[in-house]
């Protein structure tokens, strides 16, 4: 399987994709340190760059990478789904 | 994987017993009015370098206090073997000479009134072509990480930023600090949303409270002006990328520090006090924060891109290090270290390290950086308001 996503830190809610992945593939995540963290089957297509959900998201759900917390889910994100500005809010400002 | 202490650096040792690692013989004008004798003194003689800027006349306070320490902290900074100031008038000419001594360097101080611009630049050029006769006889001798005092900001961030160049370069500091260098980072407002991490890296309450103050002082001057920072960021750029939040965006920043410590807090364009990771409270505009690093003593400077910022500076080498491939492809002859490899997932993170520092390696060793090559001297000064 190809290697599809980096991830920041092993436990991340959400990993990057490092191409423009298409729904319904399947690709391999590792970390920045080239540790193996599973695969993920792709629910929606998430261009090079942007955030795949590593796990299941409720709504309302704190949302970890680096390690820290960059928002909260606005709406659930199923793993494989492209975790964005339409499901993801910044804690620090509501526009 | 690469340790710093066992990386050869050669440069030049200074009076004061820094090392640089470039060897200049800087023309400074202490004012707007000066640049012309700075830059004919600096066409007339071979090897000396003029530092024109728009500023230095009718500031006051602490906006004036910052021209002059990032004025003199140019000819302080180890990367300049001597340094001819020249000004309108005498007084805040004498005031950078005299900072410029303490360093034991040699500098000397021209003032334009009661003599014009020709016989001023006569007399400075004389000069000049001593010093540049002095410099060009010192030679490289070794030095350690511990002697290195060196910086980092990032410019034109993308998601790739975050993701591999940022973190490169933290692992890069991370071994860096470990070994016993100086490290400068800063960009006051673009950790804004991360800045509760900052305070976390902070080894002492004092410097966190510090930074706190030097943070909170930005917000409320951007609150002045009627503008959010935190509703303007992420930029619409950085959302087409794939930043969705500010949180996102400063931790990709400050990704930059990797697990280092914070161990003091400086002023814009203060010289480190001791070893280690210092924040400087800095513009985020990348002129402006390489212009103070090099005030600062910083004497090489690490700077990822991720859409490709092409800035360089007149005093210190810029290294640009871009994992962004299409950057990478269309703008090769900006960067340093490519770091593609990591997004192709060839290269992890201990692997991109290595090649920052053997890059940082050649760098301090003499070989120019794309920016150096591709002539951008941006120097540009910190003004905090406006003149009288």
């Amino acid at each position: 399987m190809k290697h599809g996503i980096l991830m920041h830190e092993p436990d991340d809610d959400v990993g990057v994709a490092v191409e423009d992945l298409k729904a319904g593939s399947a690709v391999s995540a590792v970390t920045l340190e080239g540790e193996p963290v599973g695969s993920v089957e792709l629910v929606d297509d998430v261009p090079l760059g942007h955030k795949v959900a590593m796990r299941d998201l409720a709504r309302g759900k704190d949302v970890i990478e680096y390690g820290r917390v960059i928002g909260i889910t606005s709406q659930a994100a199923r793993r494989g789904s492209h975790v964005h500005t339409h499901n993801l809010k910044s804690k620090r400002w509501q526009a | 994987m690469i340790n710093p202490t066992d990386l050869h650096f050669t440069g030049y040792r200074r009076p004061d017993g820094r090392f640089g690692v470039r060897n200049y013989v800087l023309i400074i004008p202490v004012d707007d009015l000066s640049n012309a004798a700075a830059e004919a003194v600096a066409m007339n003689i071979r090897g000396a370098r003029a530092l024109p800027h728009p500023y230095g006349r009718l500031q006051f306070g602490e906006d004036l206090e910052l021209t002059f320490r990032t004025l003199a902290g140019q000819g302080r900074n180890p990367n300049c073997a001597a340094a001819v100031v020249i000004g309108i008038e005498p007084k805040w000419t004498d005031r950078i000479v005299k900072e410029i001594a303490k360093t034991g360097k040699p500098v000397a101080g021209f003032s334009i009134e009661r003599s014009g611009d020709l016989k001023t630049i006569e007399a400075a050029s004389r000069q000049a072509k001593e010093f540049v006769h002095y410099a060009t006889e010192l030679q490289r001798e070794p030095f350690t990480v511990k002697q290195l005092t060196m910086s980092t900001k990032c410019g034109e961030s993308d998601t790739t930023s975050g993701l591999a160049s940022n973190p490169t370069v933290g692992r890069a500091f991370e071994r860096l600090a470990d070994a016993g260098a100086t490290l400068i980072f800063g960009e006051t407002t673009e950790v804004t949303g991360g800045e509760d991490l900052i305070m976390e890296k902070c080894v002492t309450r004092e410097v966190a409270a510090q930074f706190q103050a030097a943070f909170d002082d930005y917000q409320t001057l951007v609150e002045s002006q009627g503008v959010s920072l935190l509703g303007s960021q992420p930029t619409e750029g950085n959302i087409r990328g794939g930043l969705t939040t500010i949180e996102e965006k400063a931790l990709g920043n400050i990704q930059k520090a990797g697990r280092c410590k914070v161990v003091d807090f400086l002023k814009p364009a203060e010289e480190p006090r001791q070893p280690g990771l210092s924040f400087m409270d800095s513009s985020s505009a990348a002129a402006e924060m390489v212009t103070l690093c090099a005030a600062a003593g910083s004497v090489v400077h690490y700077f990822t891109t991720g859409q490709g910022n092409i800035i360089g500076n007149p005093v210190i080498p810029v290294i640009k290090l871009s994992a962004n491939p299409l950057t990478v492809a269309t703008m090769a002859e900006h960067i340093d270290v490519d770091l593609t490899g990591m997004l192709r997932i060839e290269m992890n993170l201990d692997q991109a390290a290595d090649a920052a520092l053997k890059m940082l390696e050649r760098t301090i060793n003499g070989r120019l950086t794309a920016a150096e090559v591709l002539r951008h001297n941006e120097f540009v000064l910190t003004k905090l308001y406006r003149s009288a």
